[in-house]
């Protein structure tokens, strides 16, 4: 809906689409400056920190996959890590590299769908990827063997795509025997190829030419891109334990959101994901992964919002050849699960969800009841960033139409893959101009 | 497409829910396309931009009422929907966030947020079946992505889908899966739990958590002797019923027989939904 009078023009929509969740959004313009801009969040709260409360440790990692159905693996590692701190328990590698090939499946599915499905319709402008399907049928068939594959690794894996039932605090119910897993070989191999192709495919999009003064934060891992583990560290020097950044961040309840702002004590904002993945741990991607991105021409940091796009297809073409050679090197891990037996603790987990990093920290009695749950999802935290990357958008493309400045600002909202539904989905655009 | 606006029109709607279900419509990687060709998708805000206004043949309803708000959009969902079915736990029983039902009144949100007052939250998560109509009920949480083809299909040639109604005990027969509750004395609701899934997680060596909710006869209270006698604690068995389906009668009611707090009765308690179909 649009309506001016005089100097003063207001853009308003009921519903941002392609993001995950219900929230609104609002931009004001006065005298060619941008004064006020806020992401507000309406999804309906669940509590889940609250309904955590006196359950038994074992039920975290099922209860909060339900936080999510796009990234439920992100919820069940991040518990199952939290968990496994407070019980100081360590798991065998073998498990770890079955919970890393699980995760490999869970970025492949959810980098497609925001890739082909709600991301790519901006740049070529279509409403969506039906009607992409109509002008290149092949993309869009391209995208969802992709994505198939990813579901299948999660349900050779996990026993299904959404809310997998073979994953537990310790490891697995059951490991995936070795014939299973050697038949993602194939399919992986083609989705690999099929990623590459992706890559190519995005970078030639035209990008709107805007920079981000980011501050990113990511996990770090030792000798490996991270996903299912590592220290919390970020581009302006810092290095903790997930505790410690539990410890850092501050998080704001305000009165436009049922989100919590996350900011790090006494710092400025922060972006998680992948652009704060690339440019904190680009030199360890994997041999076709580092070369996809050296052909689109990403250079070592990506500080674009609107190229993410291109760095989530690096990101799937490293999931795949991660994945593979998972698959090529599995044995199962016997047992499939360590033991682990509660202890009165406070632990804190971290992994990195398709939208960045996860932190979930738990307070648990010797019973194994859970006392005090705390969940801080990756949206939460690029929330304040997003706000800061509209700010950016709008300034430079005032010359822009209501519809087309509206468009826009969906898309620079949609470059960070938000998760409302996890979060805290329906974003309402508002541009103000006087 | 030049007959598009002839298609019969699909709508998907969520309410307080993860996504999960309607992800399953976009999991169909094989059959979206042909979907698209055969149905005008004209309302799903996660996966298009455009929406067309109502009325819309068939909606698809994912979860719970938790606001005031939502209590009136379902409402005019209803208003717009030929045919409207629920898809998932969340929609068909309150889903996870259907145990604030059990706490006290404000209590979940001053635990999670520093303002309660800004949140304007609802003390209960009730189906949808408690507030309008529904044409047919698909359970799961998730809900099967082949279940919800069927029922896509049926609604729109106007026949009934064929969804079973039997327990997940069955499926681990017909699969060939040895019973874990006789075998390992697991604690395993798959003799009450409505098939869907597949037998998954005995299939892992798991016993059935209720994901699907109470199959259509499911006797509750047998099954629950049988695991009270084979060692599983009352305050467990509690918590085995009180999940995802928490609110679904059948769980409920034996949830309350082991122990487990009652309902707050605030004005409306949560409704029955333990038929397939709501009228
Ligand atoms: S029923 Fe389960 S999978 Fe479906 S929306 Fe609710 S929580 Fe998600
Ligand atoms: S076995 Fe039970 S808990 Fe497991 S997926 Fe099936 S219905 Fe859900």
């Amino acid at each position: 809906m649009s309506h001016g009078s005089g100097s003063t023009r207001s853009i308003s929509v009921d519903g941002l689409a392609r993001v995950e969740g219900e929230g609104s959004l609002k931009v004001e313009v006065h005298d060619g400056h941008v004064t006020d801009v806020a992401l507000e969040i309406f999804e309906p709260p669940r509590y889940f920190e609250a309904l955590l409360v006196g359950r038994h440790f074992t039920e975290a990692p099922d209860i909060t996959a339900r936080i999510c159905g796009i990234c439920p693996v992100a919820y069940q590692m991040s518990a199952c890590a939290a968990m496994e701190d407070a019980c100081a328990v360590t798991v065998d590698e073998r498990i770890n590299r079955l919970r890393r090939l699980l995760y490999c499946g869970e970025w492949i599915q959810s980098h497609t769908l925001h890739i082909y499905l709600l991301h790519a319709p901006d740049f070529l402008g279509y409403a969506d990827a039906v009607e992409l399907a109509e002008h290149d049928r092949a993309a869009v068939e391209r995208g969802l063997q992709i994505k198939r594959i990813g579901n299948l690794i999660m349900e050779t894996v996990g026993g299904r795509a959404v809310h997998p039932v073979n994953v537990r605090v310790g490891g697995f119910y059951r490991a995936p025997d070795a014939e299973s897993i050697a038949s993602l070989a194939e399919p992986l191999r083609r989705a690999r190829d099929a990623a590459l192709a992706t890559v190519d495919w995005v970078a030639g999009f035209d990008f709107p030419d805007v920079s981000g003064d980011y501050r990113f934060v990511a996990l770090r891992d030792v000798g490996r891109y991270a996903v299912e583990g590592g220290r919390p560290s970020s581009s302006d020097g810092l290095d903790m334990s997930p505790a410690q950044l539990a410890g850092l961040i501050v998080e704001e309840h305000v009165v436009r959101s049922t989100a919590l702002h996350a900011r790090l004590s006494g710092r400025d904002p922060y972006l998680t994901g992948p652009l704060a993945r690339y440019g904190l741990n680009g030199s360890s991607l994997t041999p076709l992964a580092a070369d996809a991105a050296s052909r689109a021409g990403l250079g070592p940091v990506c500080t674009n919002p609107f190229r993410s796009i291109v760095v989530r297809a690096v990101e799937l073409v490293f999931a795949c050849e991660e994945a593979l050679s998972l698959v090529e090197s599995y044995t199962p891990p016997d047992p499939p699960a360590a033991v682990v037996t509660p202890r009165a603790a406070t632990g804190t987990g971290a992994t990195e969800a398709p939208r960045g990093l996860l932190l979930h920290q738990y307070e648990i009695d010797a019973s194994g009841t859970i006392q005090r749950a705390r969940i801080v999802p990756p949206t939460s935290q690029n929330q304040l960033t997003i706000e800061a990357d509209l700010r950016l958008v709008v300034q430079n493309a005032l010359d822009l139409s209501d519809d087309e400045l509206q468009w826009r600002c969906e898309q620079a909202v949609r470059n960070h893959d938000p998760c409302i539904s996890c979060a805290a989905h329906f974003l309402d655009i508002t541009v103000v101009s006087s | 497409m030049s007959n598009h606006n002839e298609l019969p029109t699909l709508a998907v709607w969520k309410f307080a829910s993860c996504d999960g279900c309607q992800l399953s419509l976009l999991d169909c990687e094989d059959e979206l396309l042909t979907l698209a060709g055969v149905v005008r998708i004209s309302h799903f805000t996660e996966m298009s931009r455009a929406t067309t206004a109502g009325p819309y043949d068939v909606s698809l309803v994912e979860g719970s009422i938790t606001t005031p708000a939502d209590v009136h959009r379902i409402q005019e969902v209803r208003e717009a929907s030929r045919r409207l079915i629920t898809i998932g736990a969340c929609a068909t029983a309150g889903g996870i966030q259907g145990l604030r039902n059990f706490a006290a009144s404000g209590a979940y949100a001053a635990t999670v947020y520093a303002h309660p007052e800004y949140i304007a939250s609802l003390d209960t998560s009730t189906p949808i079946s408690a507030h309008v109509d529904v044409d047919f009920e698909l359970h799961g949480c998730p809900i099967d992505r082949h279940q919800l083809l069927e029922v896509i299909t049926a609604s729109l040639s106007g026949r009934r889908p064929v969804i079973p109604g039997h327990s997940v005990c069955q499926e681990c027969k017909a699969r060939g899966t040895v019973c874990l509750l006789v075998s390992q004395k697991t604690a395993c609701l798959g003799p009450v739990t409505r098939t869907g899934c597949g037998a998954l997680c005995p299939a892992v060596g798991r016993g059935c958590f209720g994901c699907f909710g109470p199959a259509d006869t499911a006797n509750t209270s047998s099954l629950a002797a049988t695991l009270r006698h084979q060692g599983t604690p009352a305050i467990e068995l509690s918590h085995l019923f009180r999940t995802f389906n928490a609110c679904a009668p059948a769980f409920l009611e034996e949830s309350v027989s082991q122990g487990g707090p009652v309902p707050v009765t605030r004005g409306r308690p949560p409704t029955p939904t333990s038929g397939e179909e709501g009228r």
